[in-house]
């Protein structure tokens, strides 16, 4: 049998097939829709490819709360920089989460100052860290939503199995429906349909948004998130409103089933249990909407072992800031008085555009050909 | 209030950098030839123009598929002094080497030094060997300098004109996502080699054929997006290019995809950007196709007016968007 070469990006990036799909689109959307991309990778592929300026002006895109680094309340920011700030300790965590400002610092400054403060690729790495230093601390800060939830139920069992008593967790993992929910529950939000993160139904399944598409009566497509994945998604969208319907379908077929990955959902079971409470940084108290460690698992817990050390009060964005509006989806990024101005991913004053993978963040770095007057 | 102070995104060659660069280093060394901005300073001494430049290499690992730091020095300060229309002859070279690294590791450095230093001619004349402490370097740091003959003027950054055109030598940030992909925690299996090696042999022959250069550069830290965004602000004018034009590996997207990165901003070894007029652009080509190390050369974009200080990208399926400057630490993506 020959061997046939599968190109997982150009494939996906044709530029016919979008300019067919956008054609497709044009011609069957009649009437405004407002979809709400969830997950803050939807908005960079939007942003990165562009794909609004080639869509008809009746679809708008509207940003929601699925980034983990823009949703992390500062008081939990300074959990992680008391931890990191202990004597004898290394704080391991993901991606651009060392550059978030809590109240004072972030962890990238306390790195500046000699903490050791490891931003990781794999979170298995944190097993290597601590075998490699037996006499430190090491503190896992365990952030994402469902897709990087199993990668920490694994760490848990690692160390366990492995007798790792030097590893603890501070577990911020938090679930994609229940902030939908909180969202639409609120009842002004203008939303008429979601793109559904893939990588999260990857794991879950693509039946968690059954009770969404139900319940306020929107469409749900769970879309990859290359430019082909969003257009079709679209198209899928605009199809169902047409006819009426508001269903879950599945775009990322080659990935996603219905029921999900069942052994990733046994093990994070195995080792996690819901928050009663979990404060959304800009949206507020969100109930059942994160996860924590189970109470048998209490002596690998951070926020057990060391809650004496770990600040207690709630601590809000900085006035001006409108990232609670638009995680919710009731503004944009250029609505905001102070983007581009005194908020930029080099000074950010919101959590939006501190992460790369927020709202604004994505904006800023890919939609100022969008933005009135950005003509010089 | 606590004080200021330097970050790893203020070495990333991004804004963080360039503002480090000018708020401080240009504050207090204030001079027209430094301010100028090249890659190399232009100097005239007893009637000789020369160019003349420095550079400290830090890579880990040290050790890469297609190179290690060795190549990296010579290629570097040899480039440097390449992209001014220098032809590079004599080179300084100090190692600050971490106490324990291994002597065989140190040798075959050097070997290699002297090796990607025949490929341009150029002479190690004098340098300096310091050993530290276990801990005060990372293995293995190198500081070159090199002054070179500049055999063609008014290469310059601020040359760029409308209607330029802009092309690349090779294809952009196989030495970035080489190196990313080569380190410890990433581990990736890929064939991804460097593109680091000495560009003078293919200058000099874009400088023989009577080429004329508007301007030159190595995309190094900050890759393809820094280099055109200098010259757009340097310059004062608009440069677009045409994303599907650009040659990228498929492995260099591969890694992009995977940790959430764009190619344009990866750091590139052995990579020129040229920007020249009209009329020059088909005898370049023919030139750099000549050489294995430019003969995938590729026509990129243009010069316009439309957007001043701005770099635009064209996507193939007919929107658009600024291809904005690189900016604080390479942070992988989280999911």
């Amino acid at each position: 049998m020959s061997e046939v070469e599968v190109d997982l990006i150009e494939g996906f990036r044709n530029p016919e097939h979008m300019k067919a799909l956008a054609a497709l689109i044009k011609k069957e959307c009649t009437s405004k829709i407002n979809i709400m991309e969830v997950c803050g990778g939807h908005t960079h592929t939007i942003m990165k490819f562009g794909l609004s300026q080639i869509l008809p002006d009746f679809i708008e895109f509207v940003h929601g709360p699925g980034c983990p680094v823009c949703i992390m309340p500062k008081e939990r920011i300074d959990h992680a920089i008391a931890l990191a700030s202990m004597p004898n300790t290394i704080l391991a965590t993901l991606g651009d989460m060392i550059r978030v400002p809590g109240s004072k610092t972030s962890l990238q400054k306390l790195r500046a100052e000699g903490k050791d403060i490891r931003s990781l690729y794999s979170p298995l790495d944190v097993i290597k860290i601590a075998k490699e230093n037996p006499d430190k601390n090491v503190v896992f800060f365990a952030i994402g939503f469902e897709t990087t939830t199993p990668m920490s139920a694994v760490l848990v069992q690692q160390a366990i199995e492995q007798n790792l008593s030097n590893i603890f967790f501070h577990i911020n993992h938090v679930t994609v429906p229940e902030a939908v929910d909180a969202i639409m529950s609120g009842g002004d939000a203008k939303i008429d349909a979601f793109l559904g993160p893939s990588h999260v139904s990857v794991i879950t399944g693509f039946k968690i948004y059954e009770p969404i598409a139900e319940t306020y009566h929107t469409p749900v497509v769970v879309s990859g998130f290359e430019p082909t994945d969003v257009m079709e998604s679209v198209l899928r969208i605009v199809r169902q409103m047409n006819e009426g319907k508001s269903v879950v379908e599945n775009e990322y077929a080659r990935a996603v089933s219905r029921e999900g990955n069942l052994k990733a959902q046994e093990l994070v079971d195995t080792y996690f249990e819901q928050r009663e409470h979990f404060r959304w940084r800009g949206i507020g108290d969100i109930p059942m909407s994160a996860l924590k460690l189970r109470p048998k698992f209490s002596a690998f817990d951070a926020e057990i072992v060391f809650d004496e050390i770990l600040p207690k009060t709630e601590l809000n964005d900085h006035k001006m800031c409108i990232c609670g509006d638009i995680l919710k989806g009731k503004a944009k990024p250029f609505d905001c008085k102070v983007f581009g101005k005194a908020c930029t991913p080099s000074n950010p004053m919101g959590s939006c555009m501190v992460s790369s993978e927020g709202a604004c963040a994505a904006y800023f770095k890919y939609g100022k050909l969008n933005l009135k007057g950005a003509k010089a | 209030m606590s004080q200021k102070k330097i970050l790893l995104s203020h070495g990333g060659g991004g804004e963080e950098t360039q503002n480090l660069i000018k708020d401080l280093f240009f504050k207090h060394f204030d001079n027209d030839i430094l301010l100028r901005m090249e890659d190399a300073a232009s100097l005239v001494m007893n009637d000789h123009k020369i160019a003349f430049t420095t550079d400290s290499f830090v890579v880990s690992p040290l050790f890469f598929k297609g190179g290690n730091i060795g190549k990296l020095a010579i290629a570097g300060t040899v480039n440097d002094l390449s992209m001014m229309g220098a032809k590079p002859r004599y080179m300084t070279c100090s190692f600050m080497i971490e106490e324990g690294f291994l002597y065989s590791h140190l040798e075959e450095i050097v070997i290699t030094m002297r090796d990607e230093m025949a490929k341009s001619g150029v002479k190690i004349v004098a340098g300096d060997t310091k050993v530290v402490p276990k801990g005060g370097v990372d293995g293995l740091f190198i500081n070159t300098s090199g002054i070179g003959e500049i055999m063609c003027e008014d290469i310059s950054a601020h040359n760029l004109e409308n209607d330029d055109v802009i092309i690349v030598s090779n294809e952009v940030g196989n030495h970035g996502a080489c190196i990313l992909a080569t380190r410890e925690e990433i581990e990736l299996e890929s064939n991804l080699q460097t593109d680091c090696t000495s560009l003078w042999k293919p200058v000099e022959a874009l400088i023989d054929a009577g080429v004329k250069i508007h301007a030159l550069r190595d995309a190094t830290r900050g890759g393809l997006s820094a280099v055109l965004n200098e010259w757009a602000v340097t310059s004062h004018v608009c440069i677009e290019v045409d994303e599907a034009k650009i040659p990228v590996a498929k492995e260099v997207r591969g890694v992009c995809e995977l940790l959430g990165f764009e190619p344009y901003e990866f750091a590139n070894e052995g990579t020129m950007v040229i920007a020249l007029p009209q009329s020059e652009v088909e005898k370049a080509v023919e030139v750099l196709k000549g050489f294995d190390e430019t003969a995938k050369v590729a026509i990129i974009g243009k010069v316009s007016d439309l957007y001043r200080d701005k770099v635009i990208l064209h996507t193939p399926w007919g929107s658009e968007r600024f291809l904005e400057p690189p900016k604080g630490e390479l942070l992988p993506r989280i999911c």
